[in-house]
């Protein structure tokens, strides 16, 4: 069994870091229909978990979790570790991901993950995240990312909405 | 090519996962599109809104594996051993669509490339490129 939900730790994180963190995943609808939480934060480093759910298998035949489960994940909390290094939270983007698949995670048990804001930059924040059961040493996936900081700067409520020209 | 849709379309059905981002098949002669359907609980940045680009990443490697076990004629899909996904424009609340092309398939890798784009085919708002182990690695292995 993998510890069943660990008590949130926030050493070294600000209130206003904290609280935007908290607030991204609770108001981000993917995050809530996939169970997926942040277990613990950091500056820079975040931890997380995704539940193991039967309606998340990708590979019936050996009730594995599905790749784009882990994609989700692993983009989130890679996300919310640029967001952590920050000393004024903002927005972020996915520019670019890469994840390495190293074995199929274990079936019928979550999986942990967490991820490392190693650089961050005035535009652009890059990341490394690890997902595993039980030890990063034992890792499922490891992903290598590149966010735009401060992606929605100018850009309105429901501009997506709104018909291109 | 009855067959084979009925075939793709039955293996994607089996899978959970695919269901539950609810994911559909269009295949048109030996041209597959995946079309993911807007749905509420695929939003990631709700303020704008935006599609979650985790479920673009997913739904571009569920294309890239459905069009592959196609090129590979095998109902397995094939397990995924790298991809990478390059962000263009926001996904809008919208549904989405996504074809992929078989670059290679050699000995023991394949090699695929795949695009999701939303109004124009013209304007991709992600691409992939992955590799995948080919059925007859798996096979052996």
């Amino acid at each position: 069994m993998s510890e069943a939900n660990p008590p949130a730790s926030y050493a070294a994180a600000t209130d206003d870091v904290l609280q935007r963190i908290l607030s991204m995943f609770q108001f981000t609808p993917q995050a809530r229909a996939l169970g997926i939480e942040v277990t613990r934060v950091e500056k820079g480093r975040v931890w997380g978990k995704a539940p193991y759910r039967e309606e998340l298998i990708g590979d019936p035949e050996h009730r594995v979790i599905a790749g784009g489960v882990l994609t989700t994940f692993l983009d989130q909390l890679s996300g919310t570790a640029a967001i952590a290094a920050m000393e004024t939270p903002t927005t972020v983007a996915t520019i670019d991901i890469r994840i390495d698949y190293m074995r199929p995670a274990e079936p019928g048990r979550d999986v942990l993950a967490e991820a490392h804001c190693y650089k961050l930059g005035k535009s652009v924040a890059f990341v490394r995240a690890v997902a595993y059961e039980d030890s990063p040493d034992n890792p499922i996936a490891h992903a290598s990312s590149a966010f735009m900081v401060n992606s929605s700067g100018g850009r309105k409520f429901g501009a997506n909405l709104r018909k291109k020209s | 090519m009855t067959t084979t849709h009925e075939r793709v379309a039955a293996a994607l059905a089996r899978i959970p996962y695919a269901r539950f981002i609810g994911l559909r098949v269009d295949l048109k002669g030996d041209e597959l599109t995946l079309v993911m359907p807007f749905g509420d609980h695929l939003v990631g940045n709700p303020m704008l809104p935006a599609l979650h680009g985790g479920v673009v990443g997913a739904l571009l490697e569920m294309t890239a594996l459905t069009q592959l076990a196609i090129a590979s004629k095998t109902e397995t899909f094939p397990k995924t051993i790298d991809i990478g996904i390059d962000y263009l424009r926001s996904g809008r609340p919208v549904d989405t669509f996504a074809r992929a092309r078989v670059v290679k398939i050699g000995r023991r890798i394949a090699n695929v490339q795949a695009e999701a784009w939303q109004g124009e085919r013209g304007q991709p708002i992600a691409t992939l490129h992955g590799h995948f182990l080919t059925p007859e690695e798996e096979r052996g292995a």
